[in-house]
This record gives C-alpha cells, sequence and structure tokens, in this order.
C-alpha cells in the first residue's frame, strides 16, 4: 500500500514527476498551472534538484531541454498562451531528440481567452504547434490519480524514445481534489534514457544504423558531441540538401509511429455491444461516462472510449468502433477539433456528432445523454 | 612555438561559413588560446550558441556544444548549468540575438549572476540574413532594411549588461586580439555573469554598403576608434567623442545564483532552516 493523498490534479501532476525521477524543472506564472511550479519550487530543493522560474515561457523551455541534456530528467508546466510562446523549442527538442515534459493545463482561448475556466481547444496545437513535420506523444489524464500516473508514464515515454512528451489536461481535472495512492517505489515502472556502450570516440550522437532510436550520451560525459536544431547527419552536424534529411525525418516519426501499441492507451468502457459509443477525453470523458451509465439505465446501449493517449491517435480503436456502432458522440470543450480525427477514422461507416462548449463550464452528462438518444 | 590550435577543432569542419574578411576567425583562434590557457578540460566545457553567424562557432569546436534557436541560447546555458554548476558554460552569440531576439534573457541572466560567460560578437548588423540592421547599427548606417539610413538609437551593450546586473563586463576588439585573449581569460575565470562584448567586422553585409573599402579599413577603424579604458576615462569628452573604451569595464563581487541556489539546497537538509 502507497501513501494516500487528497491532492488537486496539478499536484498530482508534480507528484508523479518526482516519483519518476524528474530532478529539474523550470517555469514561468501562469493560471491554471502554477500550482505545479509552485509544488516542484517547494520539492526539489529538498531533493537536491533544480527549480527555476525563469523570464519568460520560451526560456523556461529552453531551460528544460538544456537541463535534460545535462542529463536531469526535466518538466514545464503551462497554459494556452504559454504553451504558443513554447512551441519553437518544443521543436528544438523533437529534432534534437532531448527527452522533457510538457505540461498544458488547458484554458478556454484563443489568446488569453478564460484563464481560470477549462478547456480542449488546444488539443490540434499538441500535434501540430510547432512549424515542420515532428513526432508526437500527447498524454490525456481525466483522474487525479491518472494524473499521477500518466505523468509517470510521459517521462518513460520521453525517456525511452528520446522525445518531448506533452500532457495536456483541462482546468478542472487540474484543479480537482481527489484521494489519490501514491504508490511506492518500484511499483510503478521508471524508465531511463538509453546509453551509449561504445567508447567516446566511436558515438555518433544520431546513428540509426542500429535501431531508431539512438543512445544518448549526457553533456559533461566525456562523450563530446554537438546538438543542432539544422538538419543533421549522424555524427549530429548539419547535413543541407541531403536524402539524409528525409530518412532522418522519416525516422523520426518511426519512433512514435511504429510503437503505438505501447504509446496508445485508453479507457473502453462497454463498447463491445454499444450501438452509440462516446468518445471523450479529460473532463469530458467523466461527464462521458456518467452519460453512459444512465444510457445504460434507460436501456441504451452506449459506451465510453476515453484515450489516455490522444497523440498518436488511436486510429485502429475508432476504425473498429465505427464499423460496429450506429453512430460515435464527441463531446469537447472547443468548437470541434478532435471530432475530425474521429470522422477522418470512422470513414462514413457510421454517424459522428459533436458537442461543442467553449462558454467555461464543463459539458453536462445530460447533454450527452441527450445527443445518444438522437444518434441511437 | 606556435600553437596547436587542432587539438581543439573538431577534425573535418572546417572550412567554417565566415565570409572572407569577417574577423570571427580571429576571435575563434583567441577563444581557443585563451581555454587553453586555463587548462580545463575539454570534457568540462560546454560551449551554447544561437542563431547566426557567430553562433555556427560551436560546432567547430571540440567541447559539449549546443547550437540552439533564435536569442535562447542563454536559457538553454542556465539549465545546463543549474543541472552541471560545477561545469564551465559558456555562450557565443551575436548583437541581434543577444540583445534583439535574445534581449529579454539577456538582461534577467545578468540580473540573476549565473556563472556564465557571455561573448557577444558585435558586428552592428545581421549578417547571416545579409545585412538588416540590428539593435546595434550605428545611426545613420544603411542596411538593407534601413534603405534611407539607420533611424533606430542603439544600445550600448556593455552599458546595457551592467545596468542589468552582470558582475563582470568588458569589451575588446578584433584588432587587439593579444589584448582580447587576456580578457576571455578573464571573462572566463570570473564567478558570475561575464559579459565581453568583441567589436567585429562584416564587410560582406555592413562594411561594403558604409563606406569601408576593404575588411582591412574596417579593422583599422577598430584600431583608431578603441581606446583602453583607463586612457579613454581620463580625457575630457570633446576628445573621446566617436571612440570607445575597451578592457575591463566594470566588476563587482556578486552571489553567484548557483552558489546561493545550492546552498539553499544545503541548508534544507538541517530541519530548522531553509529561508534564506
Amino acid at each position: 500500500m502507497g501513501k494516500l493523498k487528497l491532492l488537486q490534479g496539478n499536484e498530482a501532476c508534480a507528484e508523479g514527476a518526482l516519483y519518476a525521477g524528474c530532478t529539474f524543472f523550470a517555469g514561468y506564472p501562469i493560471t491554471p498551472s502554477t500550482e505545479v511550479a509552485e509544488f516542484m519550487a517547494r520539492s526539489l530543493p529538498k531533493i537536491g534538484g533544480a527549480f527555476l522560474q525563469m523570464e519568460d515561457e520560451i526560456a523556461a523551455m529552453a531551460a528544460i531541454i538544456g537541463g535534460s541534456l545535462a542529463g536531469a530528467k526535466s518538466l514545464t508546466a503551462t497554459s494556452g498562451p504559454g504553451f504558443s510562446l513554447k512551441q519553437e523549442n518544443i521543436g528544438f527538442a523533437a529534432l534534437t531528440e532531448v527527452p522533457c515534459v510538457v505540461v498544458n493545463v488547458m484554458r478556454g482561448g484563443p489568446s488569453t481567452g478564460v484563464p481560470t475556466g477549462p478547456g480542449q481547444s488546444d488539443i490540434m496545437q499538441c500535434k501540430w504547434g510547432t512549424h515542420g513535420d515532428h513526432p508526437v506523444i500527447c498524454l490525456t489524464p481525466a483522474y487525479v490519480q491518472e494524473i499521477f500516473s500518466e505523468t509517470v508514464r510521459a517521462f518513460n515515454l520521453a525517456e525511452k524514445y528520446r522525445t518531448p512528451v506533452i500532457i495536456a489536461f483541462d482546468e478542472i481535472v487540474g484543479h480537482m481534489r481527489e484521494k489519490i495512492e501514491i504508490p511506492d517505489k518500484g511499483v510503478l515502472p521508471v524508465e531511463d534514457r538509453p546509453k551509449p556502450a561504445c567508447k567516446p570516440s566511436e558515438y555518433l550522437p544520431y546513428d540509426d544504423s542500429k535501431g531508431d532510436v539512438p543512445p544518448m550520451a549526457n553533456f559533461f560525459e566525456g562523450y563530446r558531441y554537438h546538438v543542432t536544431g539544422l538538419n543533421h547527419g549522424p555524427d549530429g552536424f548539419p547535413v543541407n540538401a541531403s536524402p539524409r534529411i528525409h530518412t532522418d525525418e522519416l525516422r523520426l516519426m518511426r519512433k512514435v509511429e511504429a510503437n503505438r501499441k505501447e504509446i496508445i492507451r485508453y479507457e473502453d468502457y462497454m463498447t463491445d455491444d454499444a450501438e452509440v459509443v462516446v468518445f471523450a477525453y479529460g473532463v469530458s470523458g467523466r461527464s462521458g461516462k456518467t452519460a453512459v451509465e444512465a444510457a445504460r439505465a434507460d436501456g441504451i446501449k452506449a459506451g465510453l472510449f476515453r484515450p489516455l493517449t490522444i497523440w498518436p491517435f488511436p486510429e485502429e480503436e475508432v476504425a473498429s468502433i465505427a464499423s460496429r456502432v450506429k453512430g460515435i458522440v464527441v463531446p469537447e470543450l472547443s468548437l470541434g477539433q478532435i471530432i475530425f480525427e474521429v470522422d477522418r477514422c470512422a470513414k462514413g461507416r457510421c454517424r459522428v456528432e459533436g458537442i461543442y462548449r467553449v462558454d467555461g463550464d464543463p459539458i453536462t452528462p445530460s447533454q450527452i445523454l441527450a445527443k445518444i438518444k438522437e444518434v441511437k | 612555438m606556435s600553437f596547436d590550435y587542432d587539438q581543439y577543432i573538431r577534425g573535418g569542419k572546417l572550412p567554417h561559413i565566415w565570409c572572407p574578411g569577417c574577423t570571427y576567425g580571429i576571435v575563434f583562434k583567441s577563444l581557443l588560446r585563451a581555454v587553453d590557457s586555463l587548462k580545463i578540460p575539454k570534457d568540462d566545457v560546454a560551449l551554447v550558441s544561437g542563431i547566426g553567424c557567430a553562433s555556427r562557432l560551436p560546432g567547430y569546436v571540440d567541447f559539449n556544444t549546443l547550437h540552439t534557436t533564435h536569442g535562447r541560447a542563454l536559457p538553454f546555458a542556465t539549465g545546463l548549468k543549474m543541472a552541471r554548476p560545477d561545469k564551465k558554460v559558456m555562450v557565443v552569440s551575436g548583437d541581434g540575438d543577444a540583445t534583439a531576439i535574445g534581449g529579454n534573457h539577456f538582461i534577467h541572466a545578468c540580473r540573476r549572476n549565473i556563472d556564465i560567460t557571455v561573448l557577444v560578437f558585435n558586428n552592428f548588423i545581421y549578417g547571416m540574413t545579409g545585412g538588416q540592421y540590428s539593435p546595434t547599427t550605428p545611426s545613420g548606417h544603411l542596411a538593407t532594411t534601413m534603405p534611407y539610413g539607420n533611424i533606430d538609437p542603439s544600445f550600448n551593450i556593455p552599458d546595457l549588461a551592467k545596468g542589468a546586473g552582470a558582475s563582470w563586463v568588458g569589451r575588446g576588439t578584433a584588432y587587439h586580439a593579444a589584448a582580447l585573449d587576456k580578457l576571455i581569460v578573464e571573462a572566463i575565470q570570473h564567478k558570475g555573469l561575464s559579459v565581453l562584448e568583441i567589436i567585429n567586422a562584416c564587410p560582406t553585409t555592413h562594411g561594403r554598403r558604409n563606406k569601408f573599402k576593404s575588411p582591412t579599413d574596417m579593422l583599422l577603424w577598430m584600431k583608431d576608434t578603441a581606446l583602453p579604458v583607463t586612457a579613454f576615462d581620463k580625457l575630457p569628452p570633446e576628445k573621446t567623442a566617436g571612440k570607445f573604451p575597451t578592457g575591463v569595464l566594470f566588476k563587482r563581487e556578486a552571489p553567484e545564483y548557483c552558489e546561493t541556489y545550492y546552498g539553499l539546497v544545503e541548508r534544507l537538509k538541517s530541519p530548522k532552516e531553509g529561508r534564506a
């Protein structure tokens, strides 16, 4: 039995990071994510880790990449406007393959929007926010316990695949308090980046000849090498107009695409015999579950598919559901974003109906129930 | 005995990208001589840069090298230094990189007084993109985005660094290469944030549009315009017009950020303390 605590989602995120071995945090104050920074500011000095409040969001993202290159598992946390500012350096981490975790506690937007209200309208930005093609892993927990465990998983995926991992949850889940159990050390797996076994003189930091994830040497450990945001060869130095650029970008994407089975996680709730399935994540997934239970009580065969991994998108799973149901209901706190992905995978095999809301309140179970009844 | 540069230059990475007449090569060699004189092991040095001509320097040197995004070298370097405060972290930047797009990071790194050596290669222009005016382009100079002469007031980089809290500030030039070696050594040895502005020349995108007939003319301009700060300070203002002081312009003792932070970490180990 681990330790029982009453925590809000943001605090559980920080606890999860510490459990995963995070020793470096850099951030900038922003609602509704600030509690993550505050928790890390209290905790990290006590364990000898580094906490930095930087001068802006861009600097915070840069600092965690620096921290990670020096060997520390690194975290930053932000929300909408800050997430926009971090994008360039998220792309840098993706191309240079520096593990790090970025939390986006989603609020209403665009612009300053509704800082204290929930949103799910950054979900496409999580995938496409930085310029250029790049691999993306994005996790979408909906419960405080899940924020803890998914944060641990985010670090594991970042380290294992050497890529930035985004955790996107909404303001409601971030500020909601629930009882959680923090498991004893060793209960949840904790992974570290693959390290080189070769001699420094033989080290090629981006050598893809032995697999898609090259071993990573930390700075100052004798493997002096070059890291650049320019497209680069196996030795880390810039290449121009070379076939290498194409093959290397394909490799970056393959790190995630070829490992979908491991990366994709979801809650599948009574979809086996369902005629209508609710596809929802985060707080909308919580409402979705209550709606499905109410529908079942009314004799309607409803189910819930709640992705914990939104990127890479659970394409096969959605396609399979679409082939056996009458309709999929997609509630989201946006004016319709993730529904495009659901629709793309359903390929016309069933109805796909959205419920959109951006007034700062969550979508209610009764709203979803009404739509389930309309679709069945 | 001549200095062996090859021990620091990565095999096969030369020739560099800098244009004929560019003075960055002079500074590059000065930096290598300075690091060598301090006998810092190569494994213990990280050289971090942003974007621009100067920012390509780290790629040529056999240290831990990090070529980042435009203007952001300092926060990347801050991350490295905070994670490994026992190592030597240096930043190479340009006038646009450090004081325009990276201006916020520049002043806050100075304020924090973290032990990082910042070398600002000031060539008064955006060279890599072809000659747009920067925050240090002199008044009236021609640039591709100031085709009728620069109307933007310019930054004085040492003044900016001092005002923001840097604890060591200096200025050297590519012309005065021997003096530059000593300045770089002192900047590296200083515990705290040190800013060394290095006056450079970009004949290709700045000089030839601004009445410098050759790269040599630009070096001679440095020779004629730079005055050691000790001499500069003794002259009345009318005699220093158009000149600039070089050498160590400012230094002070101030708490270094990593020492303060990890001092806090130590204090927290005894239960009743903690607050600074």
